[in-house]
């Protein structure tokens, strides 16, 4: 508790795109109870502290953080392990966070190919082949840059997690619900989910929150979506066009099919579901209507990026986490 | 040498870090402003099916998603030769120019609004957007909300979501929009326009009418001589979704203007070994180191630059500000970094009237938003105005349409050596015999603050993040000091 | 080197036919290479292609699927639903860095225990080739940023 007696709440971005923070500043007349109910006491995005300030806090003087962002380089876990020792809760906060998000697939390379790419493409005017230098010594003293370490991790791969948030970004329904639920418990009037719970979500799949129409049909090709003309009543998948519904969990009211679009899957595993991209591969797979082996593998050239479909979002969270080459450093 | 640092700078999207050397006398030697992260999109988005990037390229900045849905629906359109209908292509600038409502809105009330509301050496607890909303009253607070909330729902009609929208492919729309919310879309962009109005009027009575302020904006502290770039139509005025770019010399001359298929031979990037962002600059000028004036390629791509680089603005009440502005001023080009607020808030109105004139379209509700592709896709380049630069997604594909190899120039990227260049000048103004105080180092953020900067984008390179430290530094680089806010 | 390297393959089989098979060559003391562990499902249908996900996250270097031959299945259609898991997963694990000749599908009778016991010996051969798989995606992260049990993390 601090002076002016409000619980403090803090919100940090690791390697994430913002988007996270964009969603709760849209939940809009609610950050007022936000700021009636709390001291806001870190929030680089919004607010002046620096890390020195949460340094100088005491251990557990936190009581609510919300972590978005991955874990790419030593400060992103330098800060994760920071927070975690100040923090009473901390919240796994948007897909970034509980799973790599999209910008995990970069764990299906090699981390110098990743840094090596960025610094030679077409545009980049860099002769002598420069790559920046976690430690550079400029004329005036040394200069340092956090190391990327050579896979993306979720935030639970490097420090404990008391809740999972999931979303990409969270909707912002969902985050008003959540923050009513503090607030409820700081007043007595309500407890808190058993740790390691998923808040802030549905407990079935997307395709429950769907309202397309399902038949039973099966499909013979897979299309891409540029060369679909969209049915908006019957199912995406049933149309050919790779929907990740059946795995993903509810939460966001089916937002994407309802507008004519696929779920890609930003709500991550639904309950119960151990690996994302087997349960939507089992799913996917089901729909092909062939019993002959070189038509099935025919039909499925019509998925010529199962990884990239599959795990857009949760490449690190996955069972296997990165591919070989990327990790495989002999 | 003394260093200071700052870490992380705050109120901006992304991380970032500033280490400041000092020399014997206690003045700036040099300083750096480093990005501690990348993220590594140009490798990662390759091997996908192309259709997908404009939807993985949203998650490089969740603040200007758009931005990226529409640069990378554009260069979709372009690999598979296909050009949607126009109804397609006023729906994405609707979109967007509601987006630009609700960014440039977030922008100035939440991130640097603070500075002139609350003021710069305000304490820290109260510089921020709560702080705002107790300075300006409930009720101004609740017509920002209300101007952000516009914005995303516009955005949640045509993309599909608020944030990271999904409905752009090649070729167009997987959606139109009905009568009924059309109606709905004009009416919230009609009150858009008077919030726009609103607001500069905010500025006008807040900063033009305090000298104190105008001598700020004015003074030769935020003040570079560099090139500037946007995005301009047929008639050479502001456009965000489409068009050519122009480039204007320190003079104000025109030294040209590109399309989308020209960019490499206008635009390269210089690599730093301090740091993980790249440097642009006008190639056709060259790279000159971190200084100013006509020999040097570097240029900025802001909203004040947007104004530099063309000639006026396309929508009545937005043409009147744009005049008033460099009358003010003194004449184009302006060259005081501070005056990119009062750019923006131009913007804002040009963007909220281009709203009511979309939606009051008649084929804006017409079904013919997507013409399905028949060629086979190659290579393409889509060029769109991010509220914080000119955004460049360059796609190469097989003949199956999967990704091989990706080139991307991100909004705040452009303006990387510029910013530099800001913040090592401010520092040096205002840091003098080694004496630094927070007010002090929070100037030194703003004038990376003007270029609204957005790192989260910039740092698409890998996932990462970045906030700010000062550190002094002895003449040998020993660390003195480490200050934060609160020295 | 040395030492021959002993991959370590584990296999699902059906309750109907492939185990039989697998029972068969046992009883009929066929001599199949002893890499492959096997694990008994009802019916191949219920594999799960987390399953294998789940073998190779856990260190194994190659699995095997297998099941009644098509059309014999006791559950009517399910074998064909793995065959299509099969292939899709196989494409995945491919992109994964992982070579396709670590997973094979094999379709046995409870009559071809013979069958049986020299697909497996073969199979063993290729993987053998293969060397090890070692799957360790934590390998080149530094030892002190690694938990040393993710579940017991607390800062
Ligand atoms: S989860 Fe999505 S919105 Fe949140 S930081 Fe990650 S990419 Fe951005
Ligand atoms: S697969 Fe997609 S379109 Fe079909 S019901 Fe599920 S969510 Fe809806
Ligand atoms: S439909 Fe899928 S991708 Fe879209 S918001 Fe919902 S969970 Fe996320
Ligand atoms: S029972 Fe053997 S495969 Fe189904």
């Amino acid at each position: 508790m601090t002076s002016n007696g409000k619980p403090k709440f803090a919100m940090y971005w690791a390697a994430s795109c913002g988007g996270c923070e964009i969603s709760v500043l849209n939940i809009h007349e609610k950050i007022l109870d936000v700021d009636a109910n709390f001291d806001v006491v870190f929030w680089p995005v919004a607010m002046d502290a620096k890390y020195k300030d949460v340094e100088a806090m005491e251990d557990g003087s936190i009581l609510l953080t919300l972590f978005n962002g991955a874990i790419r380089n030593e400060e992103n876990e330098h800060i994760a392990k920071l927070l975690r020792k100040k923090s009473q809760i901390l919240v796994a906060f948007g897909s970034c966070a509980n799973e790599g998000c999209m910008p995990a697939l970069a764990n299906l390379s090699p981390i110098d190919e990743i840094v090596k790419t960025a610094f030679s493409t077409i545009s980049t005017d860099n002769p002598n082949h420069i790559q920046p230098q976690t430690s550079y010594q400029a004329p005036e003293g040394e200069l340092k840059i956090p190391k990327l370490f050579p896979i993306v991790r979720t935030l639970d791969q490097v420090v404990d997690v008391d809740y999972y948030m999931p979303g990409c970004p969270p909707e912002s329904h969902q985050i008003a619900a959540v923050i009513d639920l503090v607030i409820q418990v700081l007043q007595g009037k309500a407890e808190l989910p058993p740790k390691g719970s998923v808040i802030g979500a549905g407990p079935s799949t997307v395709c429950d929150e769907c309202t397309r129409k399902r038949g039973l049909k099966t499909i013979h090709e897979f299309k891409r979506i540029q060369h679909v003309q969209i049915d908006p009543e019957i199912c995406l998948l049933e149309q050919g066009i790779l929907c990740s519904g059946p795995a993903t969990r509810s939460g966001c009211k089916a937002l994407c099919p309802s507008a004519n679009s696929p779920c890609i899957g930003c709500y991550g595993p639904a309950e119960g579901v151990l690996d994302y991209g087997a349960r939507l591969l089992t799913a996917v797979a089901s729909v092909i209507d062939s019993n002959d082996p070189n038509e099935i593998q025919h039909i499925i050239e019509g998925i010529p990026d199962p990884v990239g479909m599959f795990y857009r979002f949760n490449l690190a969270g996955s069972l296997l986490r990165a591919s070989k080459p990327a990790w495989d450093t002999k | 040498m003394e260093r200071i640092s700052i870490d992380p700078i705050t109120r901006l999207e992304g991380h970032g870090k500033i280490d400041i050397f000092l020399d014997n006398e206690g003045n700036v030697a040099n300083s750096y402003f480093q990005i501690p992260e990348l993220r590594g999109f140009e490798r990662f988005c390759v091997g996908r099916q192309v259709e997908e990037i404009p939807i993985l390229t949203n998650r490089i900045c969740g603040v200007c998603p758009e931005a990226h849905h529409m640069a990378g629906a554009k260069a979709v359109d372009a690999v598979y030769h296909v050009d949607p209908p126009r109804t397609a292509k006023m729906l994405r600038e609707l979109l967007y120019s509601a987006f630009f409502v609700a960014d440039h809105t977030t922008h100035f009330y939440a991130l640097a609004g603070p500075d002139f509301i609350i003021g710069p050496d305000a304490p820290i607890a109260e510089r921020n957007i709560l702080g705002v909303i107790h300075k300006v009253g409930l009720e101004i607070g609740g017509k920002v909300i209300q101007a952000r909330k516009y914005g995303h729902n516009v955005i949640e009609m045509i993309g599909g979501r608020k944030i990271h929208p999904c409905t752009s492919i090649p070729g167009g729309l997987t959606k139109g929009i009905t009568e009924e919310q059309r109606r709905e879309i004009e009416q919230m962009g009609r009150w858009a326009v008077e919030f726009a109005q609103f607001s500069l009027k905010i500025f006008d009575d807040i900063v033009l009418k305090n000298s104190t302020y105008l001598d700020l904006v004015l003074g030769d502290i935020y003040t570079h001589h560099t090139y500037y770039i946007g995005l301009v139509d047929e008639n050479n005025k502001v456009n965000f979704y489409d068009g050519k770019v122009s480039v204007v010399d320190p003079e104000g001359s025109r030294l040209g203007k590109y399309g989308p298929n020209e960019y490499t031979d206008w635009i390269a990037e210089h690599v730093e070994p301090w740091t993980y962002l790249k440097f642009p600059y006008l190639k056709k000028v060259g790279w000159k180191g971190f200084v100013d004036g006509k020999d040097s390629g570097v240029y900025i791509a802001t909203p004040l630059s947007r104004l530099n680089a063309s000639d006026g603005m396309a929508t009545p009440l937005a043409q009147e500000e744009y005049e008033k502005f460099f009358k003010t001023l003194g004449g184009k080009p302006v060259h005081q970094r501070l005056a990119t607020h009062w750019a923006r808030l131009i913007e804002l109105l040009y963007a909220a009237e281009r709203w009511v004139e979309l939606a009051t379209d008649p084929e804006i509700t017409s079904n013919n938003y997507r013409t399905i592709p028949t060629e086979k896709p190659t290579e393409g380049i889509g060029i769109v105005e991010a509220p914080r630069g000119t955004l460049t997604h360059h796609y190469w594909t097989d003949e199956k349409g999967i990704s091989t190899q990706v080139n991307l120039i991100v909004g705040t990227t452009n303006n990387y050596a510029a910013i530099q260049m800001s913040t090592n000048k401010a520092a040096r103004s205002l840091i003098k015999d080694g004496k630094v105080s927070e007010g002090i180092l929070n100037m030194v953020e703003m004038a990376f603050r003007a270029y609204d900067p957005c790192f989260g984008c910039a740092t698409h390179s890998l996932p990462g993040n970045m906030p700010l430290e000062v550190t002094i530094r002895d003449i040998n680089g020993n660390p003195i000091e480490v200050l934060n806010q609160n020295l | 080197m040395s030492e021959q390297f002993e991959p370590i393959i584990i296999g699902f089989t059906c309750n109907w036919c492939s185990y039989r098979a697998a029972d068969m060559a046992g009883t009929a003391r066929i001599k199949y290479a002893p890499n492959v562990r096997l694990i008994r499902l009802m019916c191949s249908g219920r594999l799960d292609p987390t399953f294998i996900l789940k073998a190779f996250a856990d260190g194994a270097d190659g699995v095997l699927v297998s099941g009644c031959h098509p059309g014999d299945c006791h559950y009517v259609e399910q074998n064909y639903k793995t065959m299509r898991r099969f292939y899709l997963l196989r494409k995945l694990l491919t992109q994964m860095g992982i070579e396709p000749e670590r997973i094979k599908l094999l379709w046995a009778s409870a009559a071809e225990g013979q069958i049986f016991a020299d697909e497996i010996t073969k199979f063993t051969e290729e993987v053998r080739r293969l060397g090890p798989l070692n799957w360790n995606p934590e390998q080149g992260i530094p030892k002190e940023s690694q938990p040393a049990n993710p579940m017991e993390v607390s800062a």
